[in-house]
């Protein structure tokens, strides 16, 4: 007997875009605020300057979706950081760089007041 | 860091906190373990919650329970809290449940072995 052919799935799925605000290469900022609840932008980097790598695509909001509300679909970006400007003079090797995935409404432009 | 730095930060946000030495050592899972992470996927493949969820109440049940639960205990107690948020289970139904499974006898053979 033979099987079916079936076509695997696209890998990576074609994330829905959204509407990103920012783009590669765009200096960017993470919103150095303190909130309750279940949040996945780091600590370590909160009010970090970094350079956008890439747009990930539009994925469900974490704070939301932690209580089982459908907050909609937020732009993620893949955000570069030096070490230098994460962990400073404590950085042992500052021009190595670290990639954190952290959504639109946690960032705002590097030249933002 | 100053404390006016670290005000706000949560238990577990730990990245770039001084840590204790990695332990290296593997370990096989118990059967009720795999059965845990079981139900995490159908639960979340059935839309009854998200990963989101999962990790809001174990972020919730504070940092005593990182040192006084092992891993997939704090995962069933968090499945558990999803599932009642959900609807999906009813405490009088768990409670009710647990008390059948605790009547069949005091090990996890015990409890399996009677009334599936």
């Amino acid at each position: 007997m033979s099987l079916p052919r079936v076509d695997p799935p696209p890998f990576p799925p074609p994330y829905p875009p959204g509407n990103p605000r920012f783009g590669s290469g765009d200096a960017v900022r993470v919103r150095p605020g303190i909130a309750p609840g279940h949040i996945r932008t780091p600590w370590y980097l909160r009010g970090k300057t970094g350079v956008v790598e890439r747009v990930c695509g539009a994925f469900g909001k974490p704070e939301e979706l932690a209580y089982g509300r459908d907050g909609g679909r937020v732009p993620l970006y893949r955000v570069r950081f030096t070490m230098q400007e994460v962990w400073g003079g404590k950085a042992s090797r500052p021009d190595d760089t670290i990639d954190a995935e952290i959504f639109e409404h946690w960032l705002e432009a590097a030249d933002a007041p | 860091m100053s404390n006016a730095r670290e005000a706000g930060r949560r238990w577990h946000d730990m990245g770039g906190k001084d840590a204790e030495a990695i332990a290296h050592g593997e370990h096989d899972f118990a059967l009720w373990e795999k059965r845990v992470d079981a139900l995490l996927r159908i639960a979340t493949a059935r839309g009854f919650f998200t990963v989101d969820g999962l990790r809001r109440v174990l972020e919730d049940m504070g940092e005593d329970t990182f040192e006084t639960m092992t891993y997939y205990e704090r995962w069933i107690a968090s499945v558990t809290e999803n599932l009642i948020e959900a609807g999906v289970i009813s405490v009088d139904e768990l409670n009710a449940r647990m008390t059948e499974v605790e009547a069949r006898g005091p090990t996890y053979g015990d409890a399996q072995g009677a009334g599936e």
